[in-house]
């Protein structure tokens, strides 16, 4: 790594927020929200071993978007320390909104004092006794954390589902709702505007990749996703992950040609991802 | 040792974002070695022997047609006093496996503890939960880490019971593992085992009364009833006590339902059949 003789502290803070946006952005997104039943997780995940949803402890669930392996280390770090926690203590002593001041601290340290910053966004979720109680906290590289009260989107095309799931969002909806509205905010539904056409000259790279594979997409697109749940109802540990028959069952049957011609590729998706997991 | 920081708003020390090793008995040995259970009481090796620390008693367990189960009753005693009438001594340890102890109640309840802990931090690292063998491998090092604090006189020995999901008959996939002190590992092949005081009095009412092809219910009411010989003749095994209302406490390991302890309703009424049925014997003995 080569550095410049001498750099203001404020362009070297700007070129490692630049880096690590870019990192994120380059990959998947991730959606987490509350449900009348607790929180939903749903990943847009090519790989079934190598999770970006997992489970923190007992009513605690961590998402994560960016690089795998500098969110994986956190995501060890994590239990670790709530492992560490609940021995010491009580398993009831452990909390998101502990774990999430440490991850913040976490990354704020890694962002200032070493020379590239964790290319990662995280989303810790707790599920509480109550709807009222649930948490969602968001997490930025730099160490900036927001307490979210619906939902959190991350990794790739932020503002299209943002603005989706902003329509289509309610407070205690069914699960099955929730995993469709997810699932539905995750496809690139340029159909709004119109055309095929006008999308895949729009907006660059992976959408033009994406109406060329569309025909394979929409056959395999539930496959892709990762779907696990906090249940509020569940004894014990509160994680479970959503997959195979019962999670085909949850989604939405596609039926519109026009829709899942519109779905993203694989081709396109997945080497933008291997760069931002090499 | 208060380096190590114990509160909210530290950042993650850099050992926590390693990935060196998916145990968690191995990184509290790294990061917090006074909370391990071997690591304390190795310092009162020499005391330990004039110590009436409370002792845990019986435990039985036993194989049946699809799964296994682990029973156990509940007193603890400390020399000739009853310390404890209803004390657990049986643990549901993770999703398909339930430990029981005898011995040094304090340790052993710590040991069981960590290994629960051990397990679901394994898993949740991982993703995968351990093989059968895998677990009862790494209780026998647990107990093995004991052996110092045994010497003084504080053993604890488990008994493990595990249901092998990836077994090739799943009549049979449950599973029973004994161990001694040192931390040997001993597979019960013969389908029933007992540790602890009234051990030798459970496991000779147990070899009349078990049947390999027996299913839960069988299985349960043998082994509150071979409990029930070990209270009869061992001052330290507690029987059922009607008055108070304090049962064996029962595990069963199956493939549909996994690790479950038996509700109270269930082994009272299993306990208070036992227990009619002798007094009608005695009636017609006269």
């Amino acid at each position: 790594m080569s550095m410049p003789l001498y750099a203001s502290p404020e362009q070297l803070m700007r070129e490692r927020s630049e880096l690590a946006r870019k990192g994120i952005a380059r990959g998947r997104s991730v959606v987490v929200l509350k449900y009348r039943g607790g929180i939903l997780f749903v990943a847009e995940n090519p790989s079934p071993t190598l999770h970006k949803v997992s489970e923190i402890y007992d009513r605690i669930g961590f998402a994560a978007v960016g690089r795998y392996s500098e969110f994986e280390s956190l995501r060890r770090g994590g239990i670790r320390h709530v492992d560490l926690q609940g021995y010491q203590y009580d398993r009831r002593d452990v909390s998101a909104r502990a774990l999430a001041n440490v991850y913040a601290q976490t990354l704020s340290t890694i962002f200032t004092e070493q020379l590239k910053p964790y290319e990662v966004e995280i989303c810790v979720a707790q599920v509480g006794a109550s709807a009222d109680e649930d948490e969602l906290y968001r997490l930025t590289y730099d160490g900036s954390i927001v307490d979210e009260p619906q939902f959190v989107v991350m990794g790739g095309q932020t503002d299209a589902i943002n603005t989706k799931l902003k329509d289509t969002f309610s407070d205690g909806m069914e699960m099955a709702d929730a995993v469709r509205i997810a699932a539905e905010s995750f496809r690139p539904s340029k159909s709004g505007s119109g055309t095929n056409g006008s999308s895949a000259s729009g907006s660059g790279a992976s959408a033009s990749a994406s109406s060329a594979s569309s025909a394979s997409t929409s056959d395999s697109e539930p496959s892709k996703l990762e779907v696990a749940v906090l249940e509020r109802e569940r004894p014990g540990r509160k994680f479970r992950r959503i997959t195979g028959a019962a999670l085909d069952a949850l989604l939405p049957a596609r039926t519109e040609a026009a829709d899942s011609s519109d779905s993203g590729s694989e081709d396109g998706d997945s080497e933008g991802d291997g760069k931002a997991s090499s | 040792m208060e380096q190590i920081p114990r509160n909210s708003g530290f950042a993650l020390p850099s050992a926590y974002l390693s990935s060196t090793t998916s145990s968690f008995a191995d990184f509290l040995r790294a990061e917090a070695p006074d909370l391990l259970p071997s690591k304390r009481s190795a310092g009162m090796a020499t005391s330990g022997t004039d110590l009436d620390a409370p002792h845990g008693t019986t435990i039985v367990a036993a194989t049946f047609n699809g799964g296994v189960l682990i029973a156990g009753d509940r007193r603890a005693t400390s020399g000739n006093l009853i310390a404890t009438r209803d004390m657990d001594k049986v643990y549901v340890t993770d999703a398909y496996s339930a430990v029981g102890i005898a011995g040094t109640a304090g340790i052993a309840l710590e040991l069981v503890r960590l290994y629960t802990v051990e397990l679901a931090h394994y898993e949740k690292i991982e993703g995968v939960s351990l093989s059968l063998d895998g677990k009862s491998n790494k209780l026998a090092t647990m107990v093995r880490g004991n052996l110092d604090a045994a010497m003084a006189g504080l053993a604890v020995v488990p008994l493990f019971v595990g249901y092998d999901i990836e077994a090739s008959d799943p009549k049979r996939a449950g599973r029973i593992v004994s161990f001694d002190v040192t931390g040997g590992r001993y597979e019960e092949n013969a389908g029933f085992h007992s540790i602890g005081s009234g051990s030798v009095f459970a496991k000779s009412a147990m070899k009349k009364l078990y049947d390999p092809d027996a299913d839960q219910d069988g299985a349960v009411r043998a082994a509150i009833e071979s409990l029930y010989d070990a209270a009869d003749d061992d001052t330290a095994t507690g029987g059922p006590d009607v008055a108070r209302k304090i049962y064996p406490s029962v595990v069963t390991v199956t493939a549909e339902h996994g690790a479950v302890q038996l509700p109270t309703e269930e082994t009272s009424a299993i306990a208070e059949a036992v227990v009619a049925d002798r007094a009608a014997q005695q009636d017609w003995r006269g």
